[in-house]
């Protein structure tokens, strides 16, 4: 992305407040966000719809380590994550794996067809790299479509969530619950320290001046390539999560529009911010739900977002407060 | 050893599209060796009706591609967007063809007891006129309103954009009609086919074919042999060069994304017998595209034209030989050209 257009990261390193190495009011944001993912299902937020806003969030975080950090524009994230998804439904459900061991197949499965793809798509740059990304994850929309473990339309149902490792039941909503949570508070600090380590360094030069990085010595490739790899990862993790905790593992979550609903999640949190892609989670997710009942108006209400976002809010919306604040989220 | 070396460095420039090609030659002679011809041939056999049928219904699906894929091609070309919504206005082309034809119908789905008359009514062949006027009128709308905004943006946010219109305009249609397909009847001209001793040819199919190609021609002729074609083709290497000769290029440039979203258009209202017309007709239909775009490149008109008939027929042949795949030959066939030229087929560098 240009350089006049992106949003500006500034990574601050104050050693008085360095809690995972966040900045101090990131430090503040992230104790917030944990204070909410433990008090809100106690106080009557229903713990399935704060479990697919945390699958939802870890997605999006995925999707923004490319866009956000190395300047690649996926539009097929849904491959991984629904393939992650029916991973983890089908070893589950057919081989018995307890549930970690389902989700770890899920992301393993995410980061397989992440080194294919992305060994593919980095062959091209900007647009067309979001276009490659597009039409190999409708690929794996038709395979899907036709493949015999797959289930076709009627998806893999009925998946158990099993005991976590083995002992512990993972049937109330609320043990659940701390596992998904626990997963999510992992991933995103992975993906931070990700960011926030050289490797990231190098990725933020590729991403503002890639023949610069070349001259500088580096392999731009490799090093997109396992930014890809590790986004696809997570992206799987993610999927596996969401089809244990609903038990089910549909055809929707390869389907293009998922791809297109992680970018708008993104989007609307603040592409590059590291709270951004949560706050757009968590309001994309709300937002179907509470639109469910109006059938297709969810696909209209989605369109003006984007269409909203990109003329007036690129920054989105954490992008917009740490504008106001003048630090970076 | 050092000989071998410098001999390499002297040796003649393979370029290594080359190489793949010889590649699969040698494969392909191996095979024939392997399993004699024969078995070779009687695989390959199948009854003419069956093949030139799907031959025909690939070669359908590539005048679509083309269309799909020129418009696209002259839109990046000139505002350097990638119009997802294409596939958007594709249906809305085919959909006001519909309610251009049975008004009636919808009107009654709106509200009980409205009714046009009979001479409102518009049938197939003024509608071929008409709707791409329409949709190139509402194309003038969107870049007037929306999309020049974007232009001094990075190319991804026309992308997202544009997706975003592509949802709205689908959510829109969705609401209002449904999901399941409308029935749009053959014009009258153009019902029954002949039978060409080899195979059925019904009229309409044919139609569709001659009517693509004749469009993407005048359309390449317009671009290649005219002196406003001239002037888009300069104005897409350098916009403000032109402008300064006195050329209004902003204007053009409404005028080049009208054009694309009219060629949709035609496409659509062409679409409408054949498929059934429904809100979803265009998205099924656009990610294929990209894949023929990224296969094609985006630099050349011809290349877009040329792929996108030729994949319509390699679909085509797919359904005959291996009809799994039928549904991802393109994108396998773009991954193997990603990796022998990922330029593609027509484009010139990255």
């Amino acid at each position: 992305m240009s350089a006049t257009t992106r949003p500006r990261i500034v990574t601050q390193h104050r050693a008085s407040l360095d809690l995972f190495g966040f900045s101090g009011p990131q430090s503040i944001a992230f104790l917030v966000m944990l204070a909410l993912i433990v008090v809100l299902p106690y106080v009557g937020i229903y713990p399935v719809f704060m479990m697919k806003v945390l699958c939802f969030a870890l997605f999006a975080c995925a999707f923004n380590l490319l866009i956000g950090y190395v300047g690649l524009m996926s539009f097929g994230h849904a491959a991984f994550f629904g393939m992650g998804g029916y991973v983890a439904a089908w070893t589950v459900k057919n081989w018995g794996f307890t549930p970690e061991l389902g989700i770890l197949g899920a992301g393993l499965t995410g980061a397989a067809l992440g080194v294919v793809f992305g060994g593919l798509a980095i062959r091209r740059q900007g647009i067309y790299f979001a276009m490659i990304t597009l039409a190999l994850a409708q690929m794996v929309y038709f395979f899907c479509l036709q493949a015999p473990f797959t289930g076709g339309e009627d998806g893999i149902q009925q998946v158990p969530r099993g005991n976590l490792f083995g002992l512990i039941s993972m049937r109330p909503d609320m043990a659940m619950y701390w596992l998904v949570a626990v997963n999510f508070i992992v991933f995103f600090l992975v993906i931070h320290r990700t960011v926030h380590s050289p490797f990231g360094q190098v990725l933020k030069a590729i991403r503002e001046n890639e023949p610069r990085a070349t001259s500088l010595g580096y392999r731009t490739d490799d090093y997109k390539l396992i930014a890809f790899v590790l986004s696809c990862f997570i992206a799987g993790i993610a999927g596996g999560t969401k089809s244990l905790v609903f038990g089910i593992a549909t055809l929707t979550d390869v389907n293009y529009s998922m791809s297109g609903e992680v970018v708008l999640m993104t989007l609307l949190g603040g592409l590059g911010t590291i709270f951004g892609p949560v706050a757009g989670a968590a309001i994309i997710v709300g937002l179907e739900n509470y639109l469910a009942q109006f059938g297709a108006w969810v696909t209209v209400t989605q369109g003006a977002i984007f269409v909203v976002c990109v003329l007036a809010f690129r920054r989105g919306i954490i992008g917009e407060i740490a504008a106001l604040f003048k630090t970076s989220l | 050893m050092s000989g071998a070396i410098a001999a390499g460095r002297r040796g003649p420039a393979v370029p290594g599209w080359a190489l793949w090609i010889g590649a699969l030659l040698v494969a392909v002679i191996a095979v024939v060796f392997l399993v004699g011809p024969a078995a070779v041939w009687a695989w390959l056999y199948k009854p003419p009706a069956l093949l030139l049928g799907q031959l025909l219904l690939g070669l359908i699906n590539g005048a679509f591609y083309a269309l799909l894929s020129l418009g696209l091609a002259i839109i990046f070309g000139m505002l350097n967007i990638i119009n997802f919504a294409h596939g958007a206005l594709f249906m809305m082309g085919a959909f006001i063809a519909w309610m251009l034809l049975t008004p009636n119908t919808w009107l009654a789905m709106i509200s009980p007891g409205l009714a046009v008359p009979d001479w409102l009514m518009l049938g197939y062949w003024p509608s071929l006129i008409v709707v791409p006027i329409v949709v190139g009128a509402f194309g003038l709308f969107l870049e007037k309103t929306i999309i020049s905004r974007l232009y001094r943006l990075d190319h991804l946010y026309g992308l997202l954009l544009t997706f975003g219109l592509a949802l709205v305009i689908e959510g829109l249609f969705r609401n209002a009609f449904g999901s399941s397909g409308m029935p749009y009847r053959i014009p009258n001209a153009l019902q029954g086919g002949v039978n060409l001793g080899f195979m059925f040819m019904p009229y309409y199919r044919g139609w569709v074919v001659v009517a693509a190609g004749v469009v993407c021609l005048v359309t390449w002729l317009v671009i290649e042999k005219t002196s406003l074609g001239a002037k888009l083709r300069a104005a897409t290497e350098n916009p403000g060069l032109v402008q300064a000769f006195g050329v209004n290029v902003p204007r053009m440039i409404s005028l080049t994304y009208a054009g694309g979203l009219a060629l949709a258009a035609f496409a659509g209202v062409l679409a409408a017998p054949i498929y059934s017309v429904n809100p979803n007709m265009g998205s099924n239909f656009i990610i294929t595209v990209f894949a023929v775009v990224v296969i094609g490149g985006m630099g050349s008109i011809v290349g877009s034209i040329v792929t996108g008939f030729g994949l319509g027929i390699v679909e085509g042949l797919t359904k005959v030989y291996y009809p799994q795949a039928s549904a991802t030959v393109i994108f396998v066939i773009m991954v193997i050209v990603l990796l022998m030229r990922p330029a593609g087929l027509f484009g010139k560098g990255s």
